[in-house]
């Protein structure tokens, strides 16, 4: 799957978190959180197993997270993909 | 360096004074006298009234160095502080120490004054930026944060010596005869200022409502007022109401308060003569609605009601549930109203509420509190002053205090608050040590500590969902995950102490 077009996913809302992507020719992944010290390590992971299962190799992914769990992350990442993808 | 009991490490001195480490809650005794003060002499004739704040301190011989006090009952509505330091700025005095009740997030002005060396201590904990900026290293100012109780004691012990004492009267007369019940800034119980009134060497009282002699009902009295001084607005009382103060409608919360009044049914104290305290959280006060429902099933005629107080345990009083309210603080202004008219609702002083060191606090009758958490631990060690960054954010209150006292403590809080986890290896800080809380309930279950056998038993014969707290802990990590502890430089900027004057904890800056 390729990002072709910007696209977002998600709330600002507590325990929920942003999800924002663009094209870019390299992936980078930026990531800004309420527990950023405690769970950035994990965040990052939960997105990265995303973007291997749905084979996204670019695009500059941005999360704005108000401590979401898990599978409010992958649930956003995946709708924002949809919104964004090409074939 | 040494550790206390707990395993904390607490600096040999702070602020300049040595400290003594925390041991356990009960074996520190008293081994001094109450602190005096120089007896006065007023006679016929004698002016107490004040022109404006600045003649006021002029004759208080306020200087720099000195130890000033003010009381939180208007809570984020205080204009009162923010007044009274930036006319102290003006005078030029500096190297002031603040030993209010409490601060809050409207006293954000003080920072200002904190950076230009106005003020360099504070004598009580903070709520909000002051606390915010001192952890990320950004104020020098030693901040000694204590419980309501355990301000009381260090006011009466001379611990705390306050030189000037600043007490917001909404209705005073011109001898200083005060009550908190009338005026445009009318905020009830005055119960925080009376260890001021009793030990400050010089009292002011500050009124935007002067009226004829004499202020009646008299709370504080003439005999221990030095000063009156007229003001435009003490403050705002609509803001006295600064957190949540309606039943939660959040399922979560609402599970809390069912299993919490499980466990109050459990421990075999609800019946007549029941005592209860709450804070004014939306959880706590839908443990409130279920107890109140429990009683009126039951016929249970409670003895008193406690704390700070809100409408909820008002409309207890009123409907007979409780034959007292002793009240330290009035939550919202239903309080206010009931405070003014029902005889049952007693105004209570800091001193008679939690100090440790008194001939009986009120809190040792207490049959249950319910009480909140930032953190708990393993240990059942309760954190209620720092957020899980680090930041010193929340003063103590009565946390410590009524956990002590009450025969059953019962921390209420949702196992998960955007992605952290309420139970922990061990706490950011200690507010109030494991050995006096008894039970911690989440909406995943309740962990009673090994201190309630009895009680565990009972809630397991019930079949109330009981989980040793490791197990609660496994199964909350399992959703967030593991957290990273956090980093934090040695350098201490707050110390937290416990209601008996030693310190529980230190707060540490955290590294950026």
């Amino acid at each position: 799957m390729t990002i072709v077009r910007k696209a977002q996913a998600g709330t600002m809302q507590s325990s929920d978190l942003m999800v924002f992507l663009e094209p870019a020719p390299e992936l980078v992944i930026e990531i800004e959180s309420t527990v950023k010290a405690q769970f950035e390590h994990l965040i990052r992971a939960k997105i990265e197993e995303v973007l291997r299962e749905r084979g996204v190799g670019a695009g500059r992914v941005r999360v704005t997270d108000r401590g979401a769990l898990d599978y409010a992350i992958q649930a956003r990442l995946e709708t924002a993909l949809l919104r964004a993808g090409g074939e | 360096m040494a550790r206390n009991s707990l395993g904390r490490e607490i600096p040999e001195r702070f602020g300049g004074k040595p400290l003594v480490p925390y041991r356990d809650p009960w074996s520190t005794r008293p081994a001094a006298d109450r602190a005096t003060r120089p007896l006065r002499r007023a006679d016929p004739g004698d002016k107490k009234l004040c022109h404006d704040l600045r003649e006021a301190i002029e004759r208080a011989g306020l200087r720099d160095g000195m130890t000033i006090a003010t009381h939180h009952h208007l809570r984020n509505g205080d204009h009162l502080l923010n007044h009274v330091v930036r006319v102290i700025e003006n005078m030029g005095i500096r190297d002031i120490r603040i030993a209010s009740s409490s601060v809050h997030p409207v006293h954000a002005e003080l920072v200002e004054f904190i950076r230009e060396g106005v003020i360099t201590g504070i004598e009580c904990g903070v709520n909000g930026l002051i606390g915010e900026l001192a952890s990320k290293g950004e104020l020098r100012c030693p901040i000694t944060v204590r419980s309501h109780g355990g301000r009381a004691r260090a006011v009466a012990s001379g611990e705390v010596p306050i030189d000037v004492a600043f007490i917001a009267a909404p209705c005073c007369d011109e001898q200083g005869n005060m009550n908190g019940l009338q005026g445009p800034s009318a905020f009830g119980s005055m119960g925080y200022a009376f260890p001021d009134a009793l030990h400050a060497r010089t009292v002011v009282a500050v009124t935007d409502n002067l009226v004829p002699y004499p202020a009646a009902p008299v709370s504080i009295p003439q005999s221990l007022v030095d000063l009156v001084v007229p003001v435009q607005r003490l403050g705002d009382p609509a803001k006295i109401v600064s957190t949540t103060t309606r039943v939660t409608t959040d399922p979560v919360g609402l599970q809390i308060a069912r299993y919490a009044a499980q466990v109050i049914e459990a421990s075999g104290r609800l019946r007549d003569g029941f005592s209860f305290q709450t804070g004014s959280g939306g959880i706590s006060l839908a443990v409130a609605e279920n107890v109140r429902a429990l009683m009126r099933e039951r016929k249970v005629k409670g003895s008193f009601g406690c704390g700070g107080v809100t409408g909820y345990f008002v409309d207890m009083l009123e409907e007979g549930l409780f034959q007292a309210l002793f009240d330290v603080q009035c939550f919202d202004l239903r309080a206010v109203e009931s405070i003014r008219k029902n005889r049952a609702h007693v105004e209570m002083s800091a001193d008679t509420y939690a100090n440790p060191f008194n001939a009986g606090a009120v809190v040792n009758g207490l049959d249950c509190v319910i009480l909140g958490a930032t953190e708990v631990d393993v240990d059942f060690n309760v954190n209620a002053n720092t957020e899980s960054n680090g930041y010193l954010l929340h003063n103590t209150g009565g946390h410590s205090d009524t956990a002590a006292g009450a025969a059953v403590s019962i921390i209420v809080a949702p196992s998960i608050r955007g992605r952290l986890p309420i139970v922990k290896d061990a706490v950011t800080t200690v507010t109030t040590p494991g050995e006096t809380v008894d039970v911690v309930v989440t909406e995943r279950g309740i962990a009673v500590n090994d201190t309630q056998p009895e009680l565990k038993a009972e809630l397991l014969r019930r079949r109330a969902p009981v989980k040793d707290i490791r197990e609660l802990q496994r199964e909350i990590y399992a959703v967030t995950g593991t957290p990273r502890a956090l980093d934090f430089e040695d350098e201490v900027v707050a110390v937290i102490e416990y209601r008996d004057g030693t310190i529980i904890d230190a707060v540490r800056r955290v590294r950026t």
